[in-house]
């Protein structure tokens, strides 16, 4: 297994380790970790599977950081959204589905 | 020189007025409609001259080749797409400006979202590669999410969460998609993936996630639950905009992909699973939305009903004969702006009853047709497009879509056409059912202002409309299309 591939396998890893946390908790707050864990998985995939066999590639770095700038952007609504509902209802997780 | 300004003004422009709204005083920031709104119909108009008079194209962003620029495809599914934005909110904007007096702290907020909103749409319509898709996604995702939350009342919290959970989830599961096409190809560009598609494992991973991500975004049966309460419980011109324009957005993309990506590339029974949900979100939609006693419910639940209809396009198009597939991409097109402006329309106008009545429950609309009739006609109107009526678009989308199910030997999605219909008839004759029940004799209701009643109106009279005149935009949609312009 070649070094790119190593990058690429940890960034699945990754991406089903944080889809496991974001469907198995129900703390709103985990689950926003778990969310930017499939992201940092991903993004992995996204450098790692790129450098294989073709060099250095400028696309999925530029592809990357446009990536973490919008999973910062959610996380900071997220929270915002997260703290209102916390506020107004004293709960840290969603009601169960009516 | 206009015409090489007015494609990157389509998104420039509410990006700036969003920024700029944030700087003005609140008491300003509806103002800046009257700068935006006539700003962007003459932009859009002029990319459809432009399109009419000198066909499709390719639109370098700067003047920088692909990949260092950002190509913008400028064909007439595109055009169209913009078009219907451009009429849609503003219609729902200068509703907006009138209905969001009375909700000082959240009409502060609501206009950067709006141009933000717009700007990534604008960006999704445009978008030549499946990157900027992602990045045009997220910002409408985000402005979506942000007016849900506008309302700030535990409920309205809850469902901006619930929508947001699905919206980064679908979101991410469309990246790794990305990723993995770019890993395999190469290029971001369709016109490049379409060159390059071949069928492999790998091809299959990224497309099932990037359909997948699509799905849970836009609401597709059984991945619905988040749309109802987030747009049944926002504010009335915001579910108006969430419900016409925004859920088309991610339709859109997975349209586009599946064209370039789908008939080669997966297996036929695929397209016809998208299509089996598509009618199972049909009934279900349609069953849910006759048993809902809150009108804004029954119009979200209608909604998830609605989006079936646009799923058919899969089955219809994929393995089927050039005819029966020109007739599928028509139809479903019609089906779509049929729909973005009778559910506006209908969202509107139900917000103007529950003005009048001052209750949500459909039950409290008892004598309501005898003192607000133009509110109930309006409504009535986009329910007659819903229902598939003829003259409206309702009826025309649902004829051809009809045609090309004959045409390609699948009758079963004629059941699904037939039955849809007499669901949506059965949720809109319960309304109608109640507002026309003898009530007090004494009118208690209380007047909308008149641009309420009249944004709505316009809005249900283009439903129909379009159904009267669909030669001329379904001619303009396939220019630049694989369906030819015949």
């Amino acid at each position: 297994m070649s070094g790119a591939l190593v990058f690429a396998w940890s960034g699945v890893l990754l991406f089903g380790l944080g889809l496991f946390g974001f469907i198995a908790h129900r703390h709103l707050l985990r689950r926003l970790l778990a969310f930017n864990i499939m992201g940092s998985g991903s993004f992995l995939v996204l450098v790692g599977l790129a450098q294989d066999g073709r060099g250095v590639d400028p696309v999925p770095h530029a592809m990357v950081i446009t990536g973490i700038v919008v999973a910062v952007a959610s996380t900071a609504l997220a929270l915002v959204v997260f703290r209102r509902w916390y506020r107004a209802s004293g709960r840290t997780d969603l009601p169960e589905d009516t | 020189m206009i015409g090489l300004w007015s494609v990157p003004l389509l998104f420039a422009l509410p990006l700036a007025l969003g920024i700029l709204s944030l700087l003005v005083t609140p008491a300003w920031r509806p103002r800046l409609i009257f700068v935006g709104l006539p700003l962007l119909t003459l932009a859009s108009v002029d990319v459809l001259a432009r399109l009419v008079l000198e066909g499709p194209r390719i639109y370098e962003l700067g003047g920088w080749e692909a990949p260092l620029g950002i190509n913008l495809v400028v064909d007439g599914l595109a055009v169209g797409m913009i078009l219907m934005t451009t009429l849609v909110a503003s219609l729902c904007a200068l509703y907006a400006r009138v209905y969001l007096r009375d909700y000082p702290a959240s009409s502060s907020f609501f206009w950067p979202l709006l141009w933000l909103l717009w700007a990534g749409m604008n960006g999704i319509w445009l978008a030549e590669d499946i990157f900027n898709l992602y990045v045009g996604l997220e910002v409408m995702g985000l402005a979506a999410v942000g007016m849900v939350a506008l309302r700030a009342t535990p409920q309205a919290l809850a469902a901006a969460m619930r929508y947001l959970l699905a919206a980064l989830l679908g979101s991410l599961a469309y990246l790794l998609g990305v990723a993995l096409l770019y890993a395999t190809y190469g290029t971001l560009s369709m016109a490049g993936l379409q060159e390059a598609a071949a069928p492999n494992a790998t091809t299959h991973v990224a497309l099932a996630l990037i359909i997948l991500g699509l799905l849970l975004k836009t609401a597709l049966f059984p991945l619905h639950a988040w749309l109802p309460p987030a747009h049944g419980g926002a504010l009335t011109p915001v579910s108006a905009l969430l419900s016409a324009l925004v859920i088309k957005g991610s339709f859109y993309i997975l349209m586009r992909i599946w064209l370039v990506l789908g008939p080669e590339v997966t297996p036929i029974f695929t397209a016809q699973l998208l299509g089996v949900l598509g009618a199972g979100a049909v009934f279900y939609g349609g069953w849910m939305a006759w048993r809902q006693h809150h009108l804004k419910q029954l119009v979200a639940y209608s909604t998830v009903a609605q989006i079936g209809y646009l799923f058919l396009f899969f089955p219809l198009v994929t393995g089927t004969g050039p005819e029966a597939a020109r007739l599928a991409w028509d139809g479903t097109l019609m089906m779509l702006v049929a729909h973005a402006l009778a559910k506006a329309a209908l969202f509107l106008s139900a917000g103007n009853l529950i003005l009048a009545v001052g209750s949500t429950q459909i039950s409290h609309l008892v004598g309501i047709s005898r003192f607000r009739p133009m509110s109930l006609f309006s409504f009535g109107l986009a329910g007659v497009s819903l229902m598939g009526l003829p003259p409206s678009g309702g009826f025309t989308g649902k004829w051809l879509l009809l045609h090309s199910a004959i045409l390609s030997d699948q009758w079963w999605w004629l059941i699904v056409l037939f039955l849809g219909g007499l669901l949506s008839a059965a949720y809109i004759f319960k309304v109608f059912r109640m507002s026309f029940r003898e009530g007090p004799q004494i009118d208690r209701s209380i007047t909308p202002p008149l641009t309420l009643d009249v944004t709505a109106l316009i809005l249900a009279s283009a439903s129909i409309l379009i159904g009267l005149t669909a030669h001329l935009p379904l001619f303009w949609l396939r220019l630049g299309s694989a369906f030819g312009a015949g």
